[in-house]
Order: structure tokens, then sequence, then C-alpha cells
């Protein structure tokens, strides 16, 4: 016991180490890549693909470890997305923004907390604005989730899948107009391209950091949460839920924990999104968004967290970079304009992700998680190398 | 009966699925410490009855007490009230209807005829989640692991309980890939880690071979020795429930036919009838 | 009288979308009283249906065009079965609904790149694309056909389920898929036959559907699939009376809420645009919600009790 413990220990602070040395060169890349060099496009993998592992990892925690088969996720990311939006336009621009309507929530917050408290305050008014956005999104998902909860696999699919669409049609009804500006987008709010510090002479950018810090950090909560004593519960719900019942977990309460945590993370995903992408607009979160992250997560394997980020990075990185030839003419050096033309990377993909979903049915890492299958790999590596360490290693396990 | 705490005691339960009565006004009670036999041919409505006392299903009528409280009750309302075709229909005018979380809450844990763990789980886990209910950690303490004093005290005790049903040197292995008989031993730990007071073993010696429900036997006694268990089982095994049940109640078709010592039921007439060949294997 | 008036055209719009959404419910409400899987790519190959139509009028006489754009449609119905949904017969059933999904994107996207996602004009049929005059409204001769036509086809389906080998085999592979198969039905034979079925009426009902329509895009599928399966779902999935039915309410209900605003204004309740049409696909969703939340078997759907 004890000294598993100790193991354990170990383990968490490697993990720590890794994190942190990662968030490091994600600030040094955000310094050193011009956004003029080819491998800008690393940068856009890095912010896009933040976005999309933390709304992966999201719909994981609910379809893989809590056996929920959701498909509302569009519709709560368009809540986030349009709170942070919302509360972030800085109000001289607010009037051109809202051109139709006359707009009624009229405070930015972090332009509120930059009068009283300086350059921290934008900081601190993002963080806000981001954490409101899982809220709100949190709380719609409560409000949802005590009807549509007790319903069945593909029941629950379905009505959770219509519940964003109503979503989407409400934020562009133009009554609502001077809150949501209607049908048009949202603009001019606090985007990650304007994020820096400046300490003295020097800036730091810190347009990538942002989005992935954020995804981190919400990523870490989940894994920590899966790791408790809920998500244990959470797992023998999706194994077993008449067992689960009659073991004493309250059915109801868990899976609406479950379905309003994913929710706030996939609303916090909404946010980060727009911050990256500088616009918001309901139109944008149909529920191809939904089924797209859906297949993020069976290609990353359901049930695996970091399955979940490798298969949402993946996907971004091959449908923004690798495969970008596949619709410009010339793939591989291959010149052939007639076929790779737009929509070819698409196609391709889509048949990469259903070889995956009928031959590889588990994903990449199935339900398994990458740091323990790499400390498998590395005590292998140690075994071939030394004897003598092995030795060590065997009696370390008793 | 016998100056012992009444633990258990469900008062005239009828359930009715559609036009089918599965169980006909069962009345029966469970003293503490007692091992009881819930017995008969298949489709009597053991289970079904399992499943009423549980939670799993809301009586259409009747109603259950656990450990002096009113746990269960109902009577035939709605739909079911032109349908029913049981008896006792205006002897209750509450509903309570909890569902199974609420009623093992209370200290009554189960087992379940077609083995259910959870596949995914480890043989160490599978026991752990039954803890979960036990907890008194919260969502944010429980993630920022501020309840750490309770998961390791919790963890001690799933060792401890493993230990006792023999199940330690396969605590990291996965649940599904124990043999049956570790399986059916392993719900029981998983049964025990809830804390009850009322343990419900539904068929716990069903694919077992006869050295296997041997040990089982004995397994059991243990059990009610040492966590001063009450038992209610259903068992098909007759060596198994004449040897160790202190009473047997007999369902047949639903209907309760008989209830008594091991002794009065093997020379029961009615109990012979309905069970024909069954009845003389219990003899042997 | 006036606003009775000023209704009529919504309704009998209503009626003819509610037939169309009816040939597309049918497919749904089958496969899944079989395999019990939610077809989301039933409304794609809806929409190829649309496609193949706009590419095979541009070559060739609509009376080689239409029968050829059926059996392209059936076959691709058949095809995504046996190659999609055959091999994970035995997955869970997540693992297919996957599938399901990732068709429809296949789908969607390869009709983005073939029609390089312009929209397509659909080509005009004779007579049934005239325009003619009904109680002193205009409208195409299509919009008064299509429930007829509707109703023709079911009764024939009910018929054929009813009073034939296969229909009753279909009938005992919804009650209880293994047993079907214990006692020798060959269950692939009767689940490809129920695809045939749902694709013919799907191929069908998009010639009705895109008539009306200035053309296909390769979203054109997504939403009249989710409708109609909201109408099977709202019917009692499973049933295929309770499809049609369902099918024209929604129809009927969506084109009424799209004119509301006109006829308010025209009874005078209200004196400015309120914005129902904005609803007229949320309303939809809302109503399977509560459906599914207060009698989830539907209108004509059998209820079941899971056993412990």
């Amino acid at each position: 016991m004890l000294l598993e413990k100790k193991q354990n220990n170990r383990k968490n602070i490697i993990s720590l180490i890794a994190v942190a040395l990662f968030l490091v060169v994600v600030l040094i890349l955000d310094q050193v890549i011009l956004p003029t060099n080819k491998m800008s496009m690393l940068l856009t993998v890095l912010q896009k693909g933040s976005v999309y592992a933390l709304a992966a990892v999201s719909m994981n925690l609910l379809n893989g470890f809590t056996g929920l088969f959701s498909l509302g996720h569009a519709g709560f990311m368009l809540l986030g997305a349009y709170t942070y939006a919302i509360f972030t336009i800085p109000n001289a621009v607010r009037d051109t923004v809202y051109m139709y309507y006359d707009a009624a929530i009229r405070f930015s917050l972090p332009e509120v907390l930059r009068n009283s408290m300086g350059s921290l305050g934008t900081v601190l008014g993002v963080i806000i604005a981001v954490l409101l956005a899982g809220l709100v999104a949190a709380f719609f998902a409560w409000l949802i989730g005590l009807p549509v909860l007790k319903l069945k696999s593909d029941y629950l699919a379905i009505a959770t899948l219509g519940f964003a669409e109503i979503i989407r049609a409400v934020f562009q009804w133009g009554k609502l107009g001077p809150v949501t500006n209607g049908s048009n987008l949202l603009k001019s709010f606090e985007r990650i391209s304007t994020f820096k510090l400046t300490v003295g002479a020097t800036t730091i950018k810190l347009s990538t950091f942002v989005p992935v810090l954020i995804a981190v950090v919400c990523i870490a909560l989940i894994v920590l949460l899966v790791n408790s004593t809920y998500g244990r519960a959470f797992k023998s719900i999706r194994d077993d839920e008449v067992a689960a019942e009659a073991m004493g977990i309250n059915l109801a309460k868990h899976k609406m924990i479950s379905f309003v945590t994913s929710s706030f993370f996939a609303g916090v995903s909404g946010a980060t999104m727009a911050m990256v992408l500088g616009i918001a607009q309901a139109n944008n979160f149909k529920s191809n968004m939904t089924y797209e992250i859906l297949l993020m997560v069976v290609l990353g394997g359901i049930g695996s967290i970091s399955g979940s980020v490798i298969g949402s990075v993946l996907f971004v990185a091959a449908s923004e970079w690798w495969l970008r030839g596949l619709d410009s003419g010339v793939f591989l050096g291959i010149n052939a304009p007639g076929i790779f033309r737009n929509g070819f990377r698409l196609v391709v993909f889509s048949v990469i992700i259903m070889i995956v979903v009928l031959f590889f049915r588990k994903g990449i890492m199935g339900d398994r998680e990458l740091p323990e299958q790499l400390g498998k790999l590395w005590k292998k590596i140690r075994g071939l190398f030394a004897k003598k360490v092995k030795s060590e290693e065997v009696a370390d396990h008793e | 009966m016998s100056d012992r705490k009444n633990v258990l005691s469900v008062e005239n339960a009828t359930m009715q699925f559609g036009g089918v009565v599965a169980v006909n006004n069962l009345t029966m009670e469970i003293n503490e410490g007692e091992i009881v036999a819930l017995i008969g041919p298949n489709g009597a409505g053991k289970t079904t009855a399992f499943n009423v006392i549980t939670g799993v299903y809301a009586p259409t009528n009747g109603r259950v007490w656990f450990n002096g409280e009113k746990i269960v009750e109902n009577h035939p309302h709605g739909k079911m009230k032109k349908m029913y075709k049981g008896e006792c229909a205006d002897y209750y005018h509450e509903t309570i209807e909890p569902t199974p979380d609420k009623i093992t809450a209370r200290g009554m844990a189960r087992t379940f005829q077609n083995i259910r763990l959870w596949k995914s789980q480890t043989v160490f886990d599978n026991v752990l989640i039954a803890k979960h209910m036990r907890r008194s950690s919260n969502l944010f303490t429980a993630t920022f692991r501020l309840n750490k004093k309770e998961e390791l005290k919790q963890r001690e005790e799933v060792l401890e309980l493993l230990k006792i049903v023999g199940l330690e040197d396969v605590k990291d292995e996965l649940a599904t890939s124990l043999p049956y008989g570790k399986q059916r031993r392993l719900e029981i730990a998983r049964a025990l880690a809830t804390e009850p007071t009322l343990l419900l073993l539904d068929e716990p010696a069903a694919g077992m071979n006869p050295q296997e429900t041997l040990e089982l036997t004995a397994f059991i006694g243990e059990i009610r020795d040492k966590f001063n268990m009450t038992i209610l089982l259903i068992e098909h095994h007759m060596d198994l429930v004449m040897d160790i049940s202190d009473r047997i109640y007999v369902l047949d078709f639903g209907t309760l036919i008989a209830h008594g010592t091991p002794a009065e039921i093997q020379s029961n007439q009615r109990v012979i009838d309905a069970y024909l060949g069954v009845a003389e294997d219990a003899e042997d | 009288m006036e606003l009775l008036q000023s209704i009529l055209p919504y309704l009998i719009s209503g009626i003819s979308v509610g037939g169309q959404y009816a040939l597309i419910a049918i497919g749904y409400t089958m496969v899944y009283g079989i395999l019990r899987l939610i077809n989301f790519a039933h409304g794609d190959v809806f929409m190829v249906a649309g496609l193949v139509m706009v590419y095979l009028a541009g070559s060739m006489p609509l009376y080689f065009a239409i029968p050829l754009m059926i059996i392209i449609t059936v076959a691709l119905g058949f095809i995504i079965e046996r190659v999609a949904y055959k091999p994970l017969r035995t997955a869970p059933r997540m693992s297919v609904m996957i599938s399901a999904i990732g068709v429809s994107y296949l789908i969607q996207n390869l009709a983005l790149y073939i029609t390089g996602g312009l929209n397509k004009n659909y080509p005009a049929i004779p007579w049934i694309s005239d325009r003619i005059t009904v109680f002193g409204m205009e409208t195409s001769r299509v919009t008064i056909i299509t429930p007829f036509l509707t109703v023709i086809l079911v009764v024939a389906l009910v018929l054929l389920i009813n009073h034939t080998k296969i229909g009753m085999a279909m009938r005992a592979v919804s009650k209880d898929f293994e047993t079907a198969q214990l006692m020798g039905i060959k269950i692939n034979n009767v689940i490809s036959m129920t695809f045939i079925i749902g694709t013919f009426l799907a191929a069908i009902g998009s010639m009705l559907f895109f008539t009306n329509f200035i053309g296909v895009v390769p979203t054109s599928g997504a939403m009249p699939g989710l409708k109609a399966f909201v109408a099977a779902v709202f019917g009692g999935i499973g049933s295929i009376p309770g499809a049609v039915i369902g099918a024209f309410i929604i129809g009927i209900c969506e084109s009424i809420i799209k004119g509301l605003d006109t006829v308010l204004m025209v009874n005078g309740s209200i004196t400015e645009q309120v914005g129902f049409a904005t609803f007229s696909d949320a309303f939809t969703f809302a109503l399977l919600i509560i459906v599914l939340v207060f009698k989830p078997t539907g209108l004509f759907g059998e209820k079941t009790t899971d056993k412990v």
C-alpha cells in the first residue's frame, strides 16, 4: 500500500513536469514563430486543437465514462461562445456590432476590470467571462437534464440533439436581437491575437498560450474528476446501470453531475473557440459540429482522455495542415488539380474515419491512457538494455 | 415466531405485470441473524419478489417494512385499478416507491441471478465503487483530493473484505476474467461493501459444482457469523437450502404455498407436489 | 373566413410537406423497428437521390432518369447497410449509431466534393411541377399530389407487410431478432429488404420534395431527415401508420408556424412581425422532447419493460 502510494506520487510529479514543460514550449513557440512563417500552422493547430481537445474530452466524460450518449454538445458550445462574446465586446464598438439592434447588455467584463485594475484586469475579465460561459452552459444542461436524462441511449441522443437545434433557433430569433444580435455574427470582442503581457519594454505574446492553458487546466480537472470516487461511480453506471443503482449509486444525481460538468466544459470550449476564431455565430454550431467532435472521440478511443486529446489534435492537424494539399492541387508532390480540389480533404478524412469506426473500433488508445502506456514502454526499454535494472525492478514490485 | 428483532417484513405484496400476476399476496418476515430461503419452481416469482423488496419494481399492492421503517408501499391505482386481479386491494393508501439506491442506503444489499459485475473494472474497483455510497466527500472535495483520509480508509476496508472472501490475490484482475465461482463471491463482497444489515442473495450457487456449493454453504454461514448478518436467499440447490436455512418460504405460481423449518418443508405434501421430482432430490 | 383564407395555403403546403416527411420517416421507423438503430445516414441518402436526379436529368430523358435515379438510390441504401452496419451486428448499439453518423459525414463530404458546394437546380418534371389553381390559390401540382401518393404507397406497404412472406418475416424480426433467426428466417435478407423499401420511398419522397425547392445542396438532407425521424418517434417508433400520422402533424404544424406572422397580422392579433418562422425547426424538436418525456413510446408505440 505504502509503496503504491510512493509510486503514484512519482507518477504525478512526472506528469506535472511534463505538462509544465509543454506549456513552456508553447509559450516559446508563441514568441518565435511569426505569423508569416510557414510553421505558423503549428500555432493554429495548437489553438484550434486546444478548443477541440477540450470539447472532445468533455464529451468523452459523458459518452465514454458515464455511458450517456448525448449529441447536444454544439448547443452547449454555442451557449459558451455567445456568453463569452457578449460579455467581452468593448463598449466603444458595441453599437457597430449590434448594427440592427439596440444592444441590451452594455458592459464588457475585461473593460470594467481594466479600468479599475489595469492590464491585469483584462486577464481577470477574460477569465471571469470564460467561467461565466461554462456556468451558463451548465445551467442550461441542468434545465434540460431534468426531463431528458431519464431517457435511454438513442432516445437521449436524439433529445439532446433536438435541444441543441432549439438553442440555435432561439439565438437567431430577431426578438432576442438586443442580446444575441439575431442571426448576425458577434465580433470585435476580446480575442487571442490581442492577448499579450507587457513587462517593461518587452511584450510577451500569449495568443497560443492562453487557449492551450485553458484546455490543459480544464482537462486536468476532468482527469482528477474521472479518477475520483465520482469518476468510478460514473464508470459503474456505464458498465451496468442496474447494478450501480443496486449498490447505492443514485442514478439521477450522478447522471446529472456528469451531464452538467460535461456541459460546463463544453461551454468553456465554446468560449475558447470564440476567442480563437474572433467571431461567434449561431449558424456555425450545427449538429455537424457535434458529429465531428464525436468522431474525434471515436478516433482517439471512447473512454480514454489522452485518446480524445490525440484524436482531436490529429483531426485538427490533418484538416488544417497536413491534408491541405488535397484541397489545393498538389499533395505529396503529385500534381493533380482535377482530383485534388476543394473538398477532397474531407472525403479522404471521412473515409479514414469510417475505416476506424468499422475496423479499429477501439480507436487509437482504446480505453487506456497515454501515461501508463508510456510507463510500460519505458519499463520494457529499461528491461531490454540493463539486466541489472530489471532485477531491481522485480524487487521493486514485491 | 421468535423473540429476535424483526428485520424485514413483507405484507400482502402483489406484483402484476399487465394481466399477469407474478407475485400474489406474499407475506413474509425475517428476523435478525436468520438465514431464510425463498424457494420454488422456475417462474414462481422469487426474483420478482426480490425486485419488489429492493425497489427495482414498485409492487402493485402491498407494503414492505425494513428495520421498523416503512420503505415501500403501494395500492392499485390509475390504470391498474380496474385491471387488478390480486387480493387486499383496499388495505393500503400510500404510494412509497424509492429507487433501489435509497433502499441500499438503508442497509439492504443484493446480488444478481445473472451476475452483474462492472465489466471494465478490476476486482478491487468493483468493491471500492460499492463504497461510494458511504462517502462523506462531495464533488469538490473528491475532485481536489481533499478526501484522502476517507479514500485510504475505504481502500483498506476493501482490501480487508477481499481477504475475507479470498479474492485478495486477484484484486488487480478484471472482474470478468475470474472463474464463475469467484465472480459470485466477488458479487457478495461487493454487496457487503455497502455495509448492509440484510443481504439478499439471488441463486448464489447457480452453475456451481457440488464441491463449490459446499464451500459456498460454509461461506454464507461464515458471513452471517462474522458480520452478524441477516440473509435472505433464493436457491435451487436443495442441499444448500436445507443445510443452511433457519426457515424456508415456498412460492409456486406467485403464491406462498408453505413456510416453516427445513424439516417441516421437506415433509410438506404441497411442496412435494409443486416440485415433483425435485423434492426427492432434496432428501438425499 | 378571412382567417381561413389566409391559413389555407400554409395548411395545404403543410399537408404536402407532411407527405414527403412521411415517405422518409418510414425508412427510419422500419430500420429502427428491426435494428434498433437511428439510421442517421437516411436523410443524406434522400439528398443523394436529389443530386443523382440533377445529374441524370442533365444527360438523359426523364423517363430514363427517374427509374435510374430510384435504382441508384436503392443500391446506395443496400450498400450502406452491407458495408457500414452489417459488420457491427454484434457490436454495442452505440458503435452502430456512430457508424451511421460516420456514413452521414462521408456522404455529405462526398457530395460537397462532387458539387463543389454549389446549389444544383432540380430539374422540372413535367406535369407534376406545373402550376395549378386550387381554392383560389396558385400552387404546383406536386403539392396536391403528394398526400395522395403518400397514402397510396403507405397502404401498399402495409399490405406488403401484412400479407406477404417477407412482410411476415419483417414483423417477426422486429418482435424478436434472435428468436426469428433461430426460426430460420434469413435475417440479412430481411434487413436488406427493409433498407431497400426505406430508400425506395425516400427516393420518391426526394422527387416530390425537391420539385418544390430551388435546388439541392449537400446539407439538404440533414434537416428533413431529422424531422422525419422526429415524426417516426412522435408516431411511436416501429409503427408505420404512426410515422405517417406523425409526419403529417409535423408538416402541418411547421408550415403553419412559418406563416403564423402573416396569418396573425391579417387577423389583427399582432401588428408587427414576431419572427415565429425562426422556430419552425425548433418547434419540431420541442415536440420531440415533450413526446419523449411524457410518452416515450409515441402515439402508437408498444410499451416494453426492461428485465432485471
